[in-house]
């Protein structure tokens, strides 16, 4: 049971970046256009 | 196009645009990726642009840098698009701090409780002792900061109620959570078994979902509302000293001396100052023909000039205006309707008085019959758990969510919250005419020479009244011949000199005919008669046709027209009715207990709208009369209203049957709670499934048809 006290810790963190990225697109206003950005993928760069 | 600001009129036009504040526009006519990719690289192109970016769902572009407003606007147009300019600062307040607020919430929530299941399965497949207590404290250091921080709404909002002294949905939610956690961290402490700190994180997420749904649905509306209210520029052209100046209307004073060029509304009430002028008075009072007036008469804010460029004196303040005094009247209106109890709160009503008895009952049940005061109270957090508070709280906005979004994409505002409640109990349509079910006047040409439609057009190009313009746009081929002395007499028509004979368009009595509509008299031959007529608006005799409800027109037109449209139709009408008229009709049909739905643009209709159970006005109506309707229609045509209804139907009937799912649950879970069999592995099932279930049955509104 030993490896729980490394375990817990790590899916902690993991979890932790997950909730960290998307608070990050939250505050970078990436959903207020969901059908602008599936449109856009099909735009070709010049 | 104005400036931003009041103290950045008269400044160079590079340096009047605030940095920070980008440019909007509006572009209803966007739909694909080429489209964004065409704007997005044609304005790049233009002098001090730094940034462009094209929100398709909300049909918008903004711009960010030193650039002139009507040289953008001017390069959308050439680029193909229609484009209308927005006013930023009211969009500005449009911005929604509240839904982002929810949404961090509702991550935050979201990853506690998936962490915290994951403990919880441990436990639930057996760990003991040590590892048990091992668990639930970890569950218990994630879970009590969670619910402190995301729980935050409910809690405030079952405060505010409770101060009042009165019980709401969020009472018994807030009462669950508080419970479910300090209890659970009771039993932690003292090496207990069962722990709800999941169904506590669960509960807060999935109601969370609700509220932000329930948010969203408020707030889409809301915010379009904005944008079409930011289309209109509230500025008027005040004359200072011989020159114009632009200024907004709240800053106009009595006695300002007004400009109204033609084809402009009327920004304020005041005195003509002009010796004559043309209006379309159409949308305060609902008369089709345009009104000549002379100088020194009375002009009302929202009267469209139709002639040439007029001069004013404002009789009130721009704050006092006969439209905002209406809009204030609305507002009180507004006020009435805001007492229909949405189906939401009537549940709530029952439900929280129910539940919290429910828990008591178990608590002193338990006590009495075993005296073991730490089991009742478990017993008495399971029920308030497991009665599934979060699938009522998910019911109605689940479904009005796809309901609204369905409405959206079909060219539907939906406007007020309980609007599509009270348009599925509608059983009585009063349409208005002008505006409404008819558009604007058409001409018939066909019984014209071409020699005599070139006059005719040279003739219209001089005179700005509907029927001119509408003569115009049925002969857009011919090439006119140039007249000599041509001469409008205000609201009669125009004469002028061609070939050395006398020509006239104008009314038939003026020509000295002896009929009454449009004609044209060319030297002595006697008047030719020209056939006008409204047009019906699109789709609106399909509608009339499968809505299948009593339908009738109320404007304040003349009997003739009325009658020719109202026959056409098939209904009722009643002609020449006042606001008041109006009104009265939609009171003596509440009186008989029908439901009315009124569909009206004017603001003769305006005091109709508010009033009525229900209300829907068309896009091009004014602001005034959009503000008063529950659903404003983007589109021109009018197809799809008995559609509206058919879905503001389907959605009080999926709501309904939400209830009915989670009152099953509730069924079958509350009686194993009460008798103490809940596990918070049964708590954790019965909230979760009924969940899921109540939000797969709201996407059944795809398929109304």
């Amino acid at each position: 049971m030993n490896v729980l006290v490394i375990l817990i810790p790590v899916s902690l963190i993991l979890g932790g970046c997950g909730l960290i990225a998307f608070l990050w697109t939250i505050r970078s206003d990436q959903y207020d256009d969901s059908r602008g950005n599936a449109a856009r993928i099909l735009l070709d760069d010049e | 196009m104005t400036a931003a600001c009041p103290a950045c009129v008269g400044m160079p036009m590079p340096e009047n645009i605030p940095v920070g504040l980008a440019l909007q526009f509006s572009l209803p006519t966007i739909h694909c990726a080429a489209c964004i990719g065409k704007i997005e690289r044609g304005l790049a192109q233009l002098n001090g642009v730094t940034r462009v970016r094209v929100n398709l769902s909300l049909k918008r572009v903004s711009i960010a840098g030193p650039v002139d407003p009507e040289r953008a606007l001017q390069a959308l147009k050439d680029l193909g698009f229609e484009a209308y300019a927005l006013d930023a600062k009211a969009l500005v307040s449009a911005q929604d701090t509240k839904g982002r607020g929810l949404l961090i919430r509702l991550a935050v929530a979201g990853f506690a409780m998936m962490n915290v299941m994951l403990l919880s399965v441990a436990v639930w497949s057996g760990a003991q002792d040590a590892t048990r207590d091992l668990f639930h404290l970890i569950s218990a250091m994630i879970a009590l900061p969670t619910v402190a921080y995301a729980g935050r709404p409910f809690f405030t909002n079952a405060l505010s109620a409770l101060r009042v002294g009165r019980l709401n949905m969020d009472v018994p939610i807030s009462l669950a959570i508080l419970l479910a956690a300090g209890m659970s961290l009771f039993e932690v402490l003292n090496g207990g078994h069962h722990a709800y700190f999941d169904a506590a994180l669960s509960l807060t997420f999935f109601l969370l979902i609700g509220r932000y749904l329930d948010h969203q649905t408020r707030t889409a509306a809301r915010s379009a509302a904005k944008e079409l209210s930011a289309l209109e520029m509230h500025t008027a052209q005040v004359v200072v000293d011989g020159k114009t100046k632009t200024t907004s209307v709240e800053d106009l004073r009595v006695g300002d001396v007004v400009m109204v060029p033609t084809g402009e509304r009327v920004p304020v009430d005041g005195m003509l100052a002009s010796q004559t002028a043309l209006l379309d008075r159409s949308l305060l009072t609902g008369e089709s023909a345009a009104a000549g007036v002379q100088q020194g008469a009375q002009l009302q804010a929202g009267e469209i000039n139709l002639a040439a460029p007029l001069i004013l004196t404002a009789t009130v303040d721009g704050t006092d205006t006969s439209l905002r005094r209406m809009a204030a009247l609305v507002e009180t209106a507004e006020n009435g309707r805001n007492r229909y109890t949405s189906l939401a709160d009537r549940a709530a009503q029952i439900y929280a008085p129910a539940v919290h008895l429910l828990a008591l009952c178990a608590f002193v049940g338990w006590v009495v019959v075993n005296g073991d005061v730490r089991h009742a109270l478990n017993v008495a957090i399971a029920v308030l758990i497991i009665t599934c508070p979060c699938a009522l709280g998910l019911a109605v906005p689940a479904v009005s969510t796809s309901a609204i979004s369905k409405l959206y994409s079909l060219g539907f505002l939906v406007k007020h919250a309980t609007a599509l409640e009270r348009l599925a109990e509608v059983d009585h349509v009063v349409f208005d005419k002008t505006g409404t079910l008819t558009l604007p006047a058409h001409v018939d040409v066909s019984g014209l020479s071409i020699s005599q439609q070139a006059i005719a057009a040279a003739l219209a190009q001089a005179s700005s009244h509907t029927w001119s313009k509408a003569l115009l746009s049925a002969v857009p081929d011919v090439p006119t011949v140039s007249l000599e002395g041509i001469k409008e007499d205000i609201g009669n028509g125009v004469s002028a000199t061609f070939d050395n004979q006398s020509v006239a368009l104008g009314r038939g009595a003026w020509l000295g005919a002896a009929f009454t509509g449009l004609g044209l008299k060319i030297a002595t031959d006697p008047a030719l008669s020209l056939q006008t007529s409204e047009y019906l608006r699109a789709g609106v005799t399909d509608a009339i046709k499968t809505i299948n409800l009593p339908c009738e027109m109320v404007t304040g037109d003349d009997e003739d027209p009325a009658r020719i449209i109202a026959n056409a139709l098939r209904i009722d009408f009643t002609a020449q009715a006042r606001p008041e008229d109006k009104l009265h009709r939609l009171d003596s049909l509440k009186d008989d207990g029908r439901k009315v739905l009124m569909v009206g643009d004017g603001l003769n209709d305006t005091a109709a709208l508010a009033s009525a159970f229900a209300s829907v006005a068309p896009s091009t109506a004014l602001d005034a009369s959009r503000n008063a309707a529950d659903v404003v229609i983007l589109k021109e045509s009018f197809q799809n209203i008995p559609l509206l209804l058919r879905v503001a139907r389907m959605t009080r009937h999926l709501s309904r049957q939400n209830f009915v799912i989670a009152a099953l649950y509730n069924c079958i879970a509350v009686p194993i709670a009460l008798l103490g069999f809940a596990t918070p592995l049964a708590a954790a099932l019965a909230m979760s499934a009924s969940s899921i279930t109540v939000l797969i049955n709201a996407q059944r509104m795809r398929f109304v048809k």
